[in-house]
């Protein structure tokens, strides 16, 4: 075995660690009574942001693409799940349906992903992000205007099944499979697409194909996502699902570090607590968010940004806990 | 290497034609690997290349020259389906390449570097030339997600080829560094390394001399003819290095305005006055 797959092996191993350990100081807290219940209302919509937010690394990180649509795939998960859930609410025990209801969410997710996918992965860029914008608001138009998604009023009858411990073990598979996956041929493949189309292409890497993979798979994950917050709440309504929402997804990769899943984890844990803990941030977020975006994307634009960004190892906030070895991955970046 | 039965079925059928190769007598010996028929490519209004005809032996190394601007590289893009010929045929092993993309030619055994480098510079040196053994690495995307232990035994597998692969070209030491950030020898080094591991039947090298220093490129003349001796294949390369084309290859054609003018061996080449008025000439002018 290489140095670099040791190398790898052991960071994708402390990643699990952190994760590990941020779960096990929650479960005491939660045990102990030491958290209140507002602090365990946001456990879920963690373990859900997580979930998105690496899902869609794999997307923007490892693909090298700017997808948009994220909480569109997210609500297409979540309907489908949810109303599987609501049909099968007399029939079947909730820890048969709610693991079903995952699968069949992020199933379709994964549909709508080749669907929408197929067409647009033939562009790249601006236009790319562009047009999942527009796929992402126009299924959300679409889910408003049906009625067996409960329309405008919004789905109810959903089983509350959601808790912190399976959104835990979510994001422990979701960490499995993508972690595993960037390692492999597969994401071999997706990086070095990354890195250079036409050298890929000449190394026999089918471009369409590996393309549309890494992008049905962070639909995928979407709409698992999405079933988890479906089955989080009484009632489930598109406008939840806008293009904030994939924003929001989006500033939580960025400030994470792109390429990055223990960045992603930490940043996600960081920007879902933020609003809750600061009175003042929930009204300006969108705003906040915006500047952190143009912020990053001028520091990652310039030479000199770049060398603050290494410095502040901002690109991976995660290698804040471990700092040796960072640096230089962040310093290779550049081309 | 690969495709040897192809290439050995194929030989029996082929009806050389010696107006086309550079060195007829040799490739009839040899067979050809790659067959090139009045090949040519218009770019709006302009003729980039037109009646471009080459065959090349299976073991043999062939130089492709001429002024900047003459369609050099514009002939390994068609070569290699990255810009689709406006006419002609492309005849690999006996099978023709037309309607196949980049990613399907490299797989029936072209490879190519590119004169502006282009690596995965993010990614370490053993995964650009693990990246290369893409094609032949046959993991499902269930095991690529599992990692259960016939992804292991591939992938060590893969790991101990590529780094075969490096130390034959005594860069087994930077395996673990980040490709974009190796020094430019290196980098081109690289890229041929990557090439390789796609095992090829013919490698294209545009310009791998470029910007490299004389001992450098001596040891890049070691390596061409290293890799035609060790991997039994074709080597065609583009190369403004006259002392180079001259003393590695074989054979030579000569493209100037999109067109061939000359083709021939290293000494006949020297002195077709056509070429030295086109090319050799108005170097040495410089
Ligand atoms: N995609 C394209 N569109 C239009 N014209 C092109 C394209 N690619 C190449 N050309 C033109 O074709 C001609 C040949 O270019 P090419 O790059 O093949 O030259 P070359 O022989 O490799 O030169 P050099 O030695 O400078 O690398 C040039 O006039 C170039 O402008
Ligand atoms: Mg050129």
């Amino acid at each position: 075995m290489g140095l670099n797959e040791i190398k790898a092996k052991k960071n994708d191993l402390i990643t699990y660690g952190i994760v590990i350990i941020l779960f096990a100081i929650v479960a005491v807290m939660v045990a102990t009574g030491m958290a209140t219940r507002h602090m365990q209302s946001i456990l879920v919509p963690v373990c859900i942001n997580i979930i998105l937010a690496v899902s869609l690394n794999l997307v923007v990180g490892f693909l090298g693409e700017l997808s948009l649509g994220h909480a569109g795939f997210m609500s297409v998960g979540a309907y489908a799940g949810c109303l599987f859930a609501i049909y099968t609410a007399d029939i079947l025990p909730a820890a048969v349906r709610f693991p079903l209801a995952m699968i069949i969410g992020g199933v379709v997710a994964a549909v709508f992903g080749v669907l929408i996918g197929i067409p647009v992965l033939r562009l790249s860029g601006d236009y790319l992000a562009i047009v999942t914008l527009a796929a992402g608001e126009i299924i959300r138009s679409v889910i408003i205007n049906l009625g067996f998604t409960g329309g405008a009023a919004g789905l109810k009858g959903t089983p509350q099944d959601s808790n912190f411990i399976i959104g835990f073990v979510v994001v422990l598979i979701t960490m499995f499979v993508i972690m595993n996956f960037v390692n492999s041929k597969h994401g071999r493949a997706i990086k070095a697409m990354r890195d250079n189309k036409i050298a890929a292409e000449s190394c026999g890497v089918n471009l369409n194909s590996y393309k549309l993979l890494a992008f049905v798979m962070g639909a995928f994950f979407a709409g698992v996502a999405g079933v988890l917050y479906g089955h989080n709440y009484s009632i489930l309504t598109a406008d939840v699902f806008d293009y904030n929402r994939s924003i929001e997804i989006l500033v939580i990769v960025v400030l994470g570090g792109i390429g990055s899943i223990r960045g992603s984890i930490i940043s996600a844990i960081i920007i879902t607590i933020l609003p809750e803990a600061l009175r003042g941030f929930a009204d300006y977020r969108m705003l906040i968010y915006a500047i952190a975006l143009i912020v990053m994307m001028l520091l990652n634009s310039s030479e000199k940004g770049r060398e603050i960004l290494s410095k502040l190892n901002f690109r991976s906030l995660g290698s804040l806990l471990k700092n040796r070895g960072a640096k230089k991955e962040v310093q290779g970046n550049d081309e | 290497m690969m495709n040897n039965q192809e290439i050995k079925s194929h030989e029996t059928r082929f009806v050389p034609i010696p107006s086309v190769s550079m060195l007829p007598e040799r490739d009839i010996d040899k067979g050809p690997v790659l067959e090139v028929m009045h090949l040519g490519i218009d770019f709006g209004g302009l003729t980039a290349v037109d009646d471009f005809s080459i065959a090349i032996g299976k073991t043999e190394i062939s130089g492709l020259i001429g002024p900047n601007g003459a369609g050099k590289t514009t002939v390994f893009n068609m070569l290699t389906n990255v810009y689709e010929p406006t006419r002609g045929t492309i005849m690999l092993n006996g099978k023709t390449t037309a309607g196949k993309t980049t990613a399907q030619v490299c797989k029936m055994g072209i490879a190519r570097t590119f004169q502006n480098i282009r690596l995965f510079s993010r990614m370490s040196v053993l995964d650009n030339v693990k990246v290369g053994f893409h094609s032949n690495i046959d993991t499902s995307l269930f095991e690529s997600i599992i990692h259960g232990g016939k992804y292991k035994r591939v992938e060590k597998e893969t790991t101990e080829i590529s780094m075969e692969l490096l130390k034959f070209f005594n860069m087994e030491g930077l395996a673990n560094a980040q490709a974009g950030s190796l020094p430019y020898g290196a980098q081109r080094r690289l890229e041929i390394v990557r090439a390789l591991a796609t095992e090829p039947s013919i490698i294209l090298l545009d310009e791998p001399a470029a910007g490299m220093n004389p001992s450098e490129t001596s040891e890049l003349m070691e390596n061409i003819r290293k890799i035609r001796d060790e991997f039994q294949i074709a080597v065609l390369l583009i190369e403004h290095d006259m002392n180079l084309v001259m003393n590695v290859c074989e054979g030579i054609a000569v493209l100037n305005y999109g067109k061939i003018i000359a083709k021939g061996t290293p000494s006949q080449i020297q002195g077709n006055p056509a070429v030295i008025e086109a090319y050799l000439g108005r170097r040495k002018d410089k």
